[in-house]
């Protein structure tokens, strides 16, 4: 009944000074709608990376060299990965495992007058369907064409309007250059869209073979092996085949350091979202720090309207209102007060929010998490800025108080 | 006469200003009856206002006892005091001390809410005392826009609404003119003939010869206490 009347006191007290009122919780308001945005645009690019680190394939396994170590001491050499290793992971994972080898790097390439910088993925046939990727036109190349070391491209969606913007139908059985070497065009893909920090569609494929002796200039060494389980509850027992086979390639006992890394996508996955994080949380605390300034704000007003109704105080107390009824009253203005903020701040965060996502084309998502926390911590910072001003109100002796001009 | 409302034994009040110990008021035994009009009088520096502070239970003696409507409450602490200045005193101060942006009904209301009493209870309380200054048609009202005599009036209202044991008015002319002054008077007189205690701090003599007693502070002791001789009905 009493805590009623004392919280419309309050409430009466923040609309007899609205202006006062709206200025103070500006503080609040921009706070709460920092972090909002904030968290929100880190969340819509954790969901993004999450979506394209799916899209890259969750049954796939990487396999990248690693530095040979001898006792915890690096040996100074890289060790390298060769297409004889992927023969062997195809060959003796007993129908376990679909391997593609993958060298790769960024090439000048010209059709006719145009020129394009693309990146040039040496692999085998198994790639496409590992990865999903579709034909819009043409063929993939095949196995004899590896064998054959031939000159044979497939094109990634993107890179017919590189080159002229020449349909992609109109392009197969074309002879672009691949630094300087001719290549035929066998096969256009579908677009495939972003994939973390791969961009598929901008990628021409050639067979390993081509890629090494024709393209690369010799070059042996592999940039990675993929290695994908029909389904993605084999990674376990995919992991161990690939470890042993990889091993006996390399003469590494059992137990000793190898000399290469086998990784899945979730690490991948993991890598990415603890920078996201450390960025993310370096976003929050920033905001959090103009949530600090805003309850700052809200303190220093808080003690100018204990002043300011010093007498007000006193009538209530010689009227029977006790400390804590006085401190309450305080509390509750300036807790009511961010609150307010708050709520108006999570309002502005999502507008600014969803601006972002419409103008900048950014991914936002307002996790329900956060507009609780950014409330919860206005509120906080309510009760915590308001506690020193209520207690001045409370401790007002009513004598002086009332005497007070 | 009656019970006792107010009484003193060897009431004291120090201050310590810097280096010195002011003594306000000195021992000071006074005995008020229900029903009585006593006023409270004293040039300034007489311990009067210190005396009242403690009648009204806003400040606590240095020394000595203070029993109001038989409770001991010169030992309280701050929140029983508090709980006593609500359910055994009404208060009406020289400058009204109503809220500027509350309507005179709330302002009524005022010590009930701290009471706890009902919002339905406490509007019909809170209009029946103002019909009883003669407000009624001004409930809604805010002190601003009252005049001086009408504010005051208010505040006899607030400080009536409790059914205060002891109706406490300090200097309650002070800030009015004559003719206010006299109906406030004429009211004060009114209220106490219908058996209410009032006492009343003034340093006006006729002012204080409305009451019916008057009790003379001198350098923190009673110099003189003593009852009116002719009571007049008009100042």
């Amino acid at each position: 009944m009493l805590i009623l009347e004392i919280i419309m006191v309050s409430l009466g007290a923040i609309r007899a000074n609205v202006m006062r009122s709206i200025l103070t919780t500006l503080g609040i308001v921009i706070g709460v709608a920092a972090v909002i945005s904030v968290v929100a645009l880190g969340e819509g690019a954790q969901a993004s990376v999450e979506q394209q680190i799916e899209r890259m394939g969750t049954n796939v396994l990487t396999i990248r060299p690693g530095q040979q170590m001898w006792g915890g001491v690096s040996r100074g050499e890289t060790s390298q990965l060769s297409v004889s290793d992927a023969e062997a992971l195809r060959d003796r994972s007993e129908g376990l495992l679909s391997v593609a080898p993958e060298v790769s790097s960024r090439q000048q390439i010209a059709y006719l007058r145009w020129n394009s910088n693309n990146q040039i993925v040496g692999t085998w046939p198994d790639y496409f369907p590992m990865y999903d990727h579709a034909l819009q036109a043409g063929r993939y190349f095949n196995r004899g064409e590896v064998q054959g070391r031939r000159r044979v491209a497939v094109l990634g969606y993107n890179v017919p309007e590189a080159l002229g913007g020449t349909s992609a139908g109109a392009l197969i059985g074309q002879t672009i250059q691949v630094r300087g070497v001719p290549f035929e065009v066998v096969g256009v893909l579908q677009e495939k869209g972003e994939a973390a920090w791969i961009r598929p569609d901008d990628q021409i494929f050639i067979p390993v073979s081509t890629a090494q002796y024709r393209v690369f200039g010799g070059r042996e060494r592999l940039n990675s092996i993929y290695a994908a389980t029909a389904s993605p509850q084999q990674l376990d027992q995919a992991f161990g085949v690939i470890d042993r086979i990889m091993r006996r390639e390399h003469r590494i006992r059992p137990g000793a350091e190898a000399d290469f890394n086998i990784r899945n996508s979730s690490d991948l996955l993991a890598t990415f979202n603890e920078t996201n994080q450390t960025f993310a949380l370096l976003l929050a605390s920033i905001a959090g720090v103009s949530l600090l300034v805003g309850g700052i704000g809200i303190m220093n007003i808080m003690l100018v309207s204990v002043t300011e109704r010093t007498r007000e105080i006193g009538v209530r107390k010689a009227l029977g209102a006790t400390r804590r009824t006085i401190l309450f009253q305080f509390l509750v203005e300036s807790l009511a007060l961010c609150t307010l903020g708050g709520i108006v701040g999570v309002g502005a965060g999502y507008g600014a929010a969803e601006l972002l996502t419409r103008f900048a084309e950014w991914d936002t998502i307002i996790a329900p998490a956060a507009v609780f926390t950014a409330l919860a911590f206005s509120a906080g910072v309510g009760l915590f800025f308001g506690i020193l001003p209520a207690q001045r109100a409370a401790k007002l002796d009513p004598i002086v108080a009332l005497r007070y001009e | 006469m009656n019970d006792v409302i107010i009484r003193t034994e060897g009431l004291q009040k120090h201050y310590v200003l810097g280096a010195e110990t002011v003594r306000a008021v000195r021992g000071v035994d006074l005995t008020i009856h229900s029903g009585e009009f006593v006023a409270i009088m004293g040039p300034s520096g007489s311990g009067k206002s210190t005396f009242m502070n403690m009648i009204g239970c806003l400040d606590t003696p240095t020394a000595g006892k203070y029993w109001l409507d038989g409770q001991l409450v010169s030992t309280l602490s701050e929140d029983e005091l508090a709980r006593v200045r609500n359910q055994a005193i009404g208060f009406v101060f020289q400058t009204f001390n109503l809220l500027p942006r509350a309507t005179a009904l709330h302002n009524v209301e005022l010590p009930l809410i701290y009471a706890g009493v009902g919002g339905k209870e406490r509007r019909e309380r809170a209009t029946e005392k103002l019909r009883l200054v003669g407000l009624a048609d001004r409930m809604d009202h805010k002190p601003p826009e009252m005049s001086g005599g009408q504010r005051q009036r208010v505040a006899v209202a607030r400080a009536l609404v409790n059914e205060p044991a002891l109706l406490l008015a300090d200097e309650p002319t002070g800030n009015l003119d004559s003719t206010t002054s006299e109906e406030i008077m004429v009211q004060l007189r009114a209220l106490n003939e219908a058996g209410q205690t009032i006492v009343i701090v003034t340093h006006e003599r006729d002012i204080a010869e409305v009451a019916r007693r008057q009790v003379h502070l001198r350098d923190g002791l009673i110099e003189r206490d003593f009852l009116n001789s002719t009571v007049e009905t008009t100042v």
